[in-house]
């Protein structure tokens, strides 16, 4: 445990050194934000409700949106840091410390997200709450709620992402299997348009998807509007996932391990 | 073990080039995900601001062809940055030729091509679904637009560009307005709000890579209330917007200091 809190602070100083790259992504996120926000704007002129979505809770949607980009679908140079050092091989020294390789790296990155939810996420949401006419919930359950699904969604995030970084095992270069992954976590996880917008069936199957789990569902919960109405059953549905991805991140691990020794040996 | 060997080389370029198959595959997917976006939007609503579906295909076909074709030639200018930090830029003022010409020259990647392709689809689309009453003036404009729009493009990527040799790690600064431009211009300039619009309009102009070239083919009124003339001066706004480029970035490149020295 002890390690843990090491390592995940290492992980928050290693964002904090570099704060001229957090301003500069808060500006093109803000920036994004303010067309995300007016282009919604203008969608509900024309309808009073969408998904679920009312105007008030369609800009909140943007700027939470724009700000836990950051925090869990962080496409910044640590997104293959992992994969990197699988194709050069010096994953074989990460495995033989005395530390779980996937449990490092986790704590390593709930380091990064804490920094990036208090350096980018708040102080942007905070300025879309100020311009714009955004949800704000009243009950403190509510509140409760979305920080346990905003830390679940970190957990989902931190799977996939070694799942992703764990597949240059097999595929030597793993440009094209992170360029997917990025093209999957932007449509399906709801940055541009929230998944709700979706038309029936897709919109529901979209809303089950672990990448949903990153950013629309904590956001569901927070305008009061989660898949099937009920809070407990998003809240479940992203644990789930949690535990799937990271059981599957392991039985890979394991599996390229077991290669790694055959290639060395 | 000849076989074994030869076996091993083939099976490691197939997985390389599932990969690269991949990436093809995923550039095409995210030049797809802002027509994912408006398709979307146009499930729910009938029209955003008087603007159709088939209209706003238009604005993207031309955005989204003029954006590739900049892409294309001085995309490479995303490496400027990293030219600057390691003092390969220093090479690049030494050689009796241009340095912009330069560093956009270094790479040339063919398939960011794929981008004018998935475009000029849009725009054939756009053309053939929305009702207009052709003449040879709004044929023309089409090409005239995205001409311009490229040219509009790039002068903006290069002036801002120069940021970096500056601030070296401002580039995600720039990004905002070349790839966050190209996003806004696909979408009629009459729904952002006050300071947004002046600054497309006036101050980087990319307002007129689609918005206004689109209200004259499409003859529609201009949301804006801004003159008449407005429509037709894409061409000329490029001429302003490439010669202002060249002067930042001539007194930038004459003011640059090396790290080194």
């Amino acid at each position: 445990m002890r390690l843990d809190w090491e390592l995940a602070r290492r992980g928050y100083r290693r964002y904090a050194a570099y704060p001229g790259a957090t301003y500069a992504g808060l500006f093109t996120n803000v920036f994004f934000g303010f067309l995300l926000a007016y282009i919604l704007l203008a969608v509900y002129e024309r309808a009073d409700v969408i998904g679920g979505y009312d105007v008030r809770d369609a800009i909140a949607y943007v700027w939470l949106a724009q700000g836990l980009l950051s925090v869990v679908a962080s496409f910044g140079p640590s997104w293959i840091e992992l994969a990197e050092r699988v194709r050069t091989g010096d994953v074989a020294t990460d495995l033989q410390r005395p530390v779980d390789l996937q449990r490092a790296l986790f704590a390593q990155d709930v380091g990064r997200a804490g920094y990036q939810l208090l350096y980018r996420a708040a102080p942007q949401f905070l300025l879309g709450a100020l311009l714009f006419e955004v949800t704000i919930p009243a009950e403190p359950v509510r509140w409760l709620a979305f920080a346990a699904s905003v830390s679940l969604a970190i957990v989902v995030s931190f799977a996939l992402r070694f799942i992703v970084n764990l597949t240059s095992f097999w595929l030597l270069d793993y440009r094209g299997t992170y360029l997917m992954a990025l093209v999957a976590s932007h449509v399906l996880s709801g940055l541009i348009v929230p998944l709700s917008f979706f038309p029936g069936t897709i919109g529901d199957v979209v809303r089950a998807l672990p990448f949903a789990a990153m950013l629309q569902a904590p956001i569901d919960i927070y305008v009061g509007a989660p898949l099937g109405g009920s809070t407990a059953l998003v809240l479940l549905l992203q644990g789930t996932w949690a535990v799937l991805l990271l059981a599957a991140g392991r039985a890979l691990l394991a599996a390229g391990t077991r290669k790694l020794v055959l290639q060395g040996g | 073990m000849y076989v074994r060997l030869v076996g091993s080389r083939v099976r490691s370029q197939l997985q390389y080039r599932a990969s690269a198959a991949l990436q093809i595959f995923g550039t095409t997917l995210i030049a797809l995900l802002d027509l994912v976006t408006i398709v979307v939007i146009f499930d729910n609503v009938p029209e955003l601001d008087g603007w159709t579906l088939q209209e706003v295909g238009l604005l993207y076909g031309i955005a989204s062809i003029s954006f590739a074709l900049t892409d294309l030639v001085i995309g490479h200018l995303d490496r400027l940055p990293q030219m600057i930090r390691d003092g390969s830029f220093d090479q690049v003022l030494v050689r009796p030729l241009p340095s912009l010409l330069q560093v956009v020259a270094s790479d040339f990647a063919l398939r960011r091509l794929g981008k004018a392709v998935q475009g000029l689809g849009v725009l054939v689309w756009a053309l053939t679904a929305v009702e207009v009453d052709w003449t040879a003036g709004r044929a023309a404009m089409i090409p005239l637009a995205i001409v311009s729009g490229a040219v509009i493009y790039a002068g903006v990527w290069v002036a801002l560009a120069t940021v970096a040799f500056w601030i070296v790690d401002a580039i995600e600064f720039v990004n905002a307005f070349t790839y966050g431009g190209n996003f806004l211009s696909q979408y009629p300039v009459s729904i952002f709000g006050r300071w947004l619009r002046g600054l497309v309009v006036f101050v980087i102009p990319i307002a007129f890579v689609a918005y206004f070239p689109a209200l004259y083919v499409l003859d529609k009124s201009d949301g804006l209330g801004l003159p008449e003339w407005f429509r037709f001066a894409s061409p000329l706004v490029a001429a302003v917007v490439a010669l202002g480029a060249r002067l930042v970035w001539g007194n930038a490149v004459r003011r640059y200091r090396s790290a080194g020295g």
